[in-house]
Formats: C-alpha cells, sequence, structure tokens
C-alpha cells in the first residue's frame, strides 16, 4: 500500500512533459491558460501532434494504434497534457464511437474509420439526445427505414458538442417500433456531409455556440455504415458511455484549475490585502483542494483496479458525480474571486490577439462564462441523477 | 502506486475481524462500557497477545515494526467493532511518543510491558484556552532541585484514570502559544498533585481532567530536549489523527451496511423503502462519501510516512477535515434512514454514530483541520 508512483511512472511523466515542452506550440497553451475561445484549427493543430507521436488514442489496444499504456500511465498523461494547457483531444472519435467500432464494427469499418479518427483526418460528433429524449435516451424517435442498401433517416438530434466542424456523427437511430424501446434502436455512422442534413448552433448561456441541433431530411446512409446489428445499437451505446465515464473525473483539468485559482487570489486585493490572506475565501479553496485530493485518491484506485483487474464498473459514477461537481465549484470559486469584474462582459476579449482595452484584470474576463459553462458538467454524459440511480442499482442493488 | 493489501496486512486484517467478530459481540461491549474500569483487562491482555500492542514499535523494543497502514488496519476493524479499549491513548499516542523521542532507559522501561498489555499511557495535551491548537501550551514546568515541579490544567484526557502514566506536556519558557519551550514528562497518575475529574464520554469511553498542583518530576521522567517537544507533539497528534480517520472509516462502512440492509427489508406503502427514490439517492450519496473516505484515510497513513513534517501534516489534516465532513453526512443520514429505531440505545447505529461525532471532536475537529490546511497554502510558493 503505498501512494507514490513507481519509478518507472516517474521517469514516464518526465518523458510526456519534455515531449508537450518541446511539441506544444506556445501560443496554443496561451489561449487554454487564459480561457481564450479556441478554433477548430487549435483543435486539429494538438491533435496532429500527438498522432504523429502515436500518443492521440492512450486508451487504444495496441493493435489499433494505441500506445500500450497501462491506466496509471494514461492518467499521468492526461495531468501532464492539462498541466501544460494543452487543448482536450475531443472525445467523440477517439474515446467514443472508436471503441464501439473496435469491439462491435465490421473489418471494413475498422479498416476504413480508425486510421482517419487516429489522424485527425475525421472530425466526429455524437447524435443521441433529442428533444424528447434526454435522461429517457430510449425514447428516442429519430426513424431510419431500410431501403435496399440504405436506410433513410428522418428526424432530430440536439445538445450535439461542436458538430459545426464535424465530418461525422454517430447516432442512435429507431430501427424498430415494437417491444421495448431499448430493442429498436441501431447505432449509425453518417456523413455530415449528406444531402438532408442540416446544422443549427444553439447560443448557450455563455453567450457562446458550443453546441447544435441537428435536422436529419429523407438522409441516405448506405447500411455498411450501421455497426454492429440491426436493433441492438442500445448494447453499444451503454458501452460507449461506460467507456466515456473513464476520463471523466477530469483530475488534471482541475488540478490546473485550481493552480489557475490560487494565483488568481494571490493577485486579487480584498480591503488592500491579497484574497488568499482572507481566511473565510482560503478555506473554501481549502475545502475544493482537499475535495480533489479525494477525488484524485478515488480515481487512481479505480484506474489501479483497471489495471490489474477488470472494464471500469459503476464506480466510474462516482467520479462522474465528484469530478463535474468539483469542476463547477472550482468554476464558481474563480469568478468568486475577481469579484465585480465578474460583471463585465466582453466576448471579443475571448479572442486571441484581440487588442482592445481590457474591463478588468485579463484574466478575470472567461471566468462568469467558465462557471455558467461548467453547469453542464453535472448534466451531460448521464446526468448526476442518472448516476445515482446507477450507484443505486449497479453497486447497491436497491 | 499500490492499492493492494500485501500478505502480511490482510493476514493482519483477517485476525483482528476475527478476534472482534468472536470476541467483542455488541452485548458483550455493553457489560465492557458499563464495567467499573470501564474497558476489559482481559480483552486488552488478548490484544497483547495477537502482537496489536507493540504492533508499530520498532524490532529492537521488541515490536513487529509496522506503519502507520498497519494501525490503519487495526483501527478500521476496531471502528465496526466500537472497542473502547485504550488503544489510542496508550498505543499510538503513549508508546508512539515514547518510540519517537523516548531515551533507551524510557524505551526499555515502558514498550515492553505496553506490548505485553501490562502498562497503560494517556497523553494529557489539551488545555481549556487551547482548544486543539497544539502548541498552546499554559501549564508550567518549573526546574526544582534536579527535578522539574508543573502546575496546570489538562481537559478530557482520554484514559487518564487507568493510565499507570500520563504523558503531559508543560512549558518552561515563553509565551502560551509559543511553538518553543514545551517539554513532555511521564508523569505517574498518583504522584502527589495529581488530581482527577474522571467521567465516562458520550461514545462509551472513559476520560478525565487532570488538575497538575505542583507535581514533582525527576528529569529522567522528561522524554526528549527540554523545551523542544512541539514536533514530537504534532507528529504525535497527526499520527492519531490518522488512526482516527481509520476507525470512522469502519464506522461509515458499518453504517452504510447496516442501512443498506434496512432499505432493502423495511417496507412501508407496501414495498421496501429501497425502492423509492429519494432514499437511493441518499444511500448513493452515503456511498460516494464512503468510497472518497477510503481514499482519504489511506492519504492520511501515507502522509504519517512523509519525512517532511509540513507534507505530512497537511495530508493527515485533508484526511482529517474530509473524513469528519463525511462521517457527519453518514452519520446523520443512516439515523434518518433508520427512522425512529435509529435514534435507540437499542440498536447499534446510534452507538455509531456517536463515536463518529466523538472522533470528529477529538484531536481538531472537520473545521479545524480545514483552517489548518487552508493556513499551510499561505507557506505554498
Amino acid at each position: 500500500m503505498n501512494l507514490d508512483y513507481s519509478v518507472d511512472e516517474l521517469a514516464f511523466r518526465e518523458g510526456v512533459r519534455a515531449f508537450i515542452a518541446a511539441s506544444l506550440p506556445k501560443a496554443l497553451a496561451a489561449k487554454v491558460h487564459e480561457g481564450k475561445r479556441l478554433t477548430r484549427e487549435d483543435f486539429v493543430t494538438w491533435h496532429r501532434i500527438l498522432a504523429k507521436k502515436g500518443w492521440v488514442a492512450p486508451g487504444w489496444p495496441v493493435e489499433f494504434g494505441g500506445p500500450g499504456w497501462s491506466a496509471v500511465q494514461q492518467h499521468i498523461f492526461d495531468e501532464e497534457c492539462s498541466a501544460a494547457g494543452a487543448p482536450v483531444v475531443l472525445p467523440f472519435g477517439v474515446r467514443m464511437v472508436a471503441p464501439v467500432i473496435q469491439r462491435f464494427g465490421n473489418e471494413e469499418q475498422k479498416r476504413h474509420f480508425l486510421p482517419r479518427i487516429l489522424s485527425g483526418e475525421d472530425w466526429w460528433c455524437q447524435g443521441y439526445s433529442e428533444p424528447g429524449a434526454g435522461s429517457d435516451l430510449a425514447s428516442l424517435k429519430t426513424r431510419a427505414e431500410r431501403q435496399g442498401d440504405h436506410y433513410v433517416v428522418n428526424g432530430q438530434k440536439t445538445w450535439n458538442t461542436l458538430g459545426q466542424w464535424a465530418d461525422w456523427i454517430f447516432c442512435l437511430v429507431r430501427t424498430a417500433t415494437e417491444g421495448r424501446p431499448q430493442e429498436g434502436i441501431s447505432f449509425l455512422l453518417i456523413d455530415m456531409k449528406s444531402p438532408g442534413v442540416t446544422v443549427r448552433p444553439i447560443r448557450m448561456l455563455d453567450g457562446e455556440a458550443e453546441i447544435n441541433e441537428i435536422w436529419f431530411e429523407d438522409v441516405k446512409v448506405p447500411v455498411a455504415n450501421r455497426v454492429g446489428e440491426e436493433n441492438k445499437g442500445w448494447t453499444y451505446a451503454k458501452f460507449l458511455l461506460g467507456h466515456e465515464r473513464t476520463g471523466i473525473a477530469g483530475v488534471g483539468r482541475s488540478k490546473r484549475e485550481l493552480k489557475k485559482l490560487k494565483e488568481i487570489a494571490r493577485r486579487e486585493r480584498s480591503g488592500g490585502r491579497p484574497l488568499i490572506e482572507d481566511a473565510r475565501f482560503r478555506d473554501r479553496i481549502a475545502q475544493a483542494e482537499i475535495e480533489l485530493i479525494a477525488l484524485e485518491v478515488t480515481n487512481l484506485r479505480v484506474l489501479a483496479e483497471e489495471d490489474t483487474r477488470r472494464a471500469p464498473g459503476p464506480e466510474a459514477s462516482i467520479l462522474k458525480v465528484r469530478g463535474s461537481e468539483i469542476q463547477q465549484s472550482l468554476s464558481e470559486l474563480m469568478m468568486q474571486a475577481v469579484g465585480s469584474y465578474g460583471l463585465p462582459y466582453v466576448p471579443e476579449e475571448l479572442d486571441a490577439g484581440w487588442s482592445g482595452e481590457a474591463a478588468g484584470p485579463e484574466y478575470a474576463a472567461p471566468l462568469a462564462g467558465l462557471y455558467f459553462n461548467m453547469r453542464k458538467t453535472s448534466i451531460y454524459s448521464g446526468s448526476n441523477e442518472i448516476q445515482k440511480n446507477i450507484i443505486s442499482q449497479m453497486i447497491l442493488g436497491l | 502506486m499500490d492499492f493492494s493489501l500485501a500478505e502480511e496486512r490482510r493476514l493482519l486484517q483477517d485476525t483482528v475481524r476475527r478476534f472482534l467478530a468472536n470476541e467483542y459481540k455488541f452485548e458483550k461491549r455493553r457489560a465492557i462500557v458499563s464495567s467499573p474500569e470501564g474497558f476489559s483487562r482481559d480483552i486488552w491482555k488478548q490484544l497483547a497477545d495477537l502482537g496489536l500492542l507493540g504492533l508499530t514499535m520498532r524490532d529492537e523494543d521488541g515490536g513487529l515494526a509496522g506503519d502507520a497502514f498497519d494501525t490503519s488496519i487495526v483501527m478500521e476493524a476496531f471502528g465496526r467493532a466500537l472497542v473502547v479499549e485504550p488503544y489510542v491513548a496508550t498505543v499510538v499516542l503513549g508508546a508512539g511518543i515514547i518510540s519517537d523521542a523516548g531515551n533507551a532507559a524510557q524505551r526499555e522501561a515502558w514498550l515492553g510491558p505496553i506490548a505485553a498489555g501490562e502498562k497503560l499511557l494517556a497523553f494529557a495535551h489539551t488545555e481549556p484556552a487551547a482548544r486543539y491548537a497544539p502548541s498552546f501550551v499554559e501549564t508550567k514546568a518549573r526546574r526544582e532541585g534536579a527535578g522539574w515541579k508543573i502546575d496546570g490544567f489538562k481537559s478530557v484526557v482520554l484514559n487518564a484514570a487507568n493510565a499507570d502514566a500520563i504523558i503531559v506536556s508543560a512549558r518552561a519558557s515563553g509565551n502560551a502559544s509559543d511553538r518553543d519551550g514545551i517539554s513532555l514528562f511521564l508523569v505517574d497518575r498518583d504522584a502527589p498533585g495529581v488530581s482527577l475529574r474522571a467521567y465516562a464520554t458520550q461514545d462509551g469511553g472513559h476520560a478525565a481532567d487532570v488538575k497538575l498542583s505542583g507535581v514533582p518530576v525527576a528529569d529522567d521522567r522528561r522524554i526528549g530536549d527540554a523545551g523542544a517537544a512541539i514536533a514530537t507533539i504534532e507528529r504525535a497528534l497527526d499520527r492519531a489523527n490518522a488512526a482516527l480517520c481509520a476507525e470512522a472509516l469502519g464506522i461509515i462502512d458499518a453504517l452504510n451496511e447496516a442501512t443498506l440492509e434496512y432499505l432493502k427489508t423495511r417496507k412501508q406503502f407496501g414495498q421496501p423503502i429501497g425502492r423509492f427514490q429519494a432514499l437511493q439517492h441518499r444511500m448513493a450519496d452515503m456511498t460516494i462519501k464512503a468510497v472518497e473516505a477510503r481514499s482519504m484515510a489511506v492519504v492520511a497513513a501515507a502522509g504519517m510516512g512523509e519525512k517532511d513534517a509540513t507534507q505530512r501534516s497537511r495530508r493527515v489534516s485533508a484526511a482529517k477535515a474530509f473524513i469528519g465532513q463525511a462521517s457527519r453526512f453518514v452519520g446523520q443520514q443512516a439515523i434518518q434512514l433508520h427512522g425512529a429505531i435509529g435514534v435507540t440505545d437499542e440498536l447499534i447505529v446510534s452507538h455509531w454514530f456517536k463515536r463518529l461525532t466523538t472522533i470528529n471532536a477529538t484531536f481538531g475537529d472537520a473545521d479545524f483541520h480545514l483552517a489548518r490546511f487552508s493556513d499551510l497554502m499561505l507557506g505554498e510558493k
């Protein structure tokens, strides 16, 4: 029993750190650290750098191009990327659709799609939620009717993240209406350039357009783009959600945010003194930090089990709930730290290179927006209430 | 990084659990709690025979050279069984202080007999005006001839009445809250000038307020260098808190198991109450807290292995703060979910809850340790 990283793991961390220091463009890291708006190109740039090194898909099996890292090594990699200010590798291709294709796809699908996900050639997005199907995902209504060697897809997806930049979307569609709702769902891969696909951005509470509605109007999708069997898509969807939660504790990101929170609290003044000397505020940082330590060690315990035993289980729900709550509290504290300078809304300030006069300290501009934006974390990928249902049922047997 | 239990530790865990399951059933504990001494000399002797009293003493002192993780295993099991024997006072604090700072003669005089179950100790440090502040000591030690005279008052000293000797912190120089100037002395419980106001505690244990009036102490009863005891005291308190974290964890798990079982069996409105989502989510929250509390008990035990005292205290305080909060939540919710039966003396649930409550108030509650952790932030780069 010990909490220390092994000599090999420490050496691994040094190697990762050295690579990132040499490869991550400084301007890009600065944008991430300063909370500036990221472009499609920013994400793709970092994705391609990692792809060239063979590190873009740390969780993939070696046979598909993964680096063969242990779960702990993957965690170290995530920590180092976060600390350095690397943009996230978007999960939709690498961590969501790819494991489904690897597990349930046919040889042709693996041969065609996986290398393009690795290289960053294809940008993927997710088509799960619908206006009438949120937590009750299985009630989804987007229909796919078989016509010869095609499906014809009609319906609407929503809350689709960054689909405005996507080349492909993986969708849950209804292919049968008999039986339980879960039994008539199929998993389709749809080219976003297909005639009949319309993307409309949804403006969010922080003023940004991170998510979209997507309409499908008589969209023809080759049957060859169905993953696995018809009407078995729910199984694949559940597999995907299980996979999605393994990285969702967001420990690396939260450690970076905590560091930033402390920096802000040292620079801000309250009654002329550094805010961090205000015990009432500092205690709130301390509370968040202690909770983050508990999350980090819990995450490591789950990862260690994963390395020695089995696929991630319902424990992942605990990581999702606490990880999201801690991200939220850190963003809230950062906004609170800048006091009244949480008020100014100057969206241009979020563009890198904007040369206007800043409203308040330069670090203040993104913080209120970040706080607003982070409310999503307890809602997405299975709301925290759904996670507690999972804990009740899968862990506790209630 | 390794979260598995080594073979010897698994064996230790099995041994302690099996012993308590057989010899420390709840009804027997009731009898022990209401006995004149408030603990069982017979059980204590058996703990000695199992090697638990010398677990963390060095080889050369006749111990098993265990570390804080070994103590955690014992304390976690003690928590579930609600052991009232003075393990923290005698072994974790008393023997720990003598192991850390005692000279060869003191180690020989005390550690062997403690490991054999023949001697008991108490640690009289806390004072009413100090609350939990470790360096606040108003008790005075003044030189008199070749020895010392001690005057002062110590509050809520665990196991004081049953101890053969009480380790007393006293100040020979400086102001009440100075870090320098504090010494530790082994004072016989029945030495002249020592008077006790002994009482039961809410959790079935025993403690006393200790008044010291011109108590003569020979200089060879001083533990460690004169005036330089604060590092030993802080280490001892951290060690006790790490042990208490593990004890609380054992209780948290026990409460969750009992509550889950109750949710599955208690029927209302024609179904097990665990079918109701309001209660399911409460139970899920209690489970999350328990999983995280286990992580923090590891943090505390690992913290005791830190060479740097600040890093050690930081980790232990993080754990004690978190586990104090988790204990309060799980304890209160376990009572709530049991309903009226939860507020009776009959069920062990209320006894677990009371022990969690007293653990939190012992050697610094969650607020104190949060503040201590928070204050250490000011020293970060």
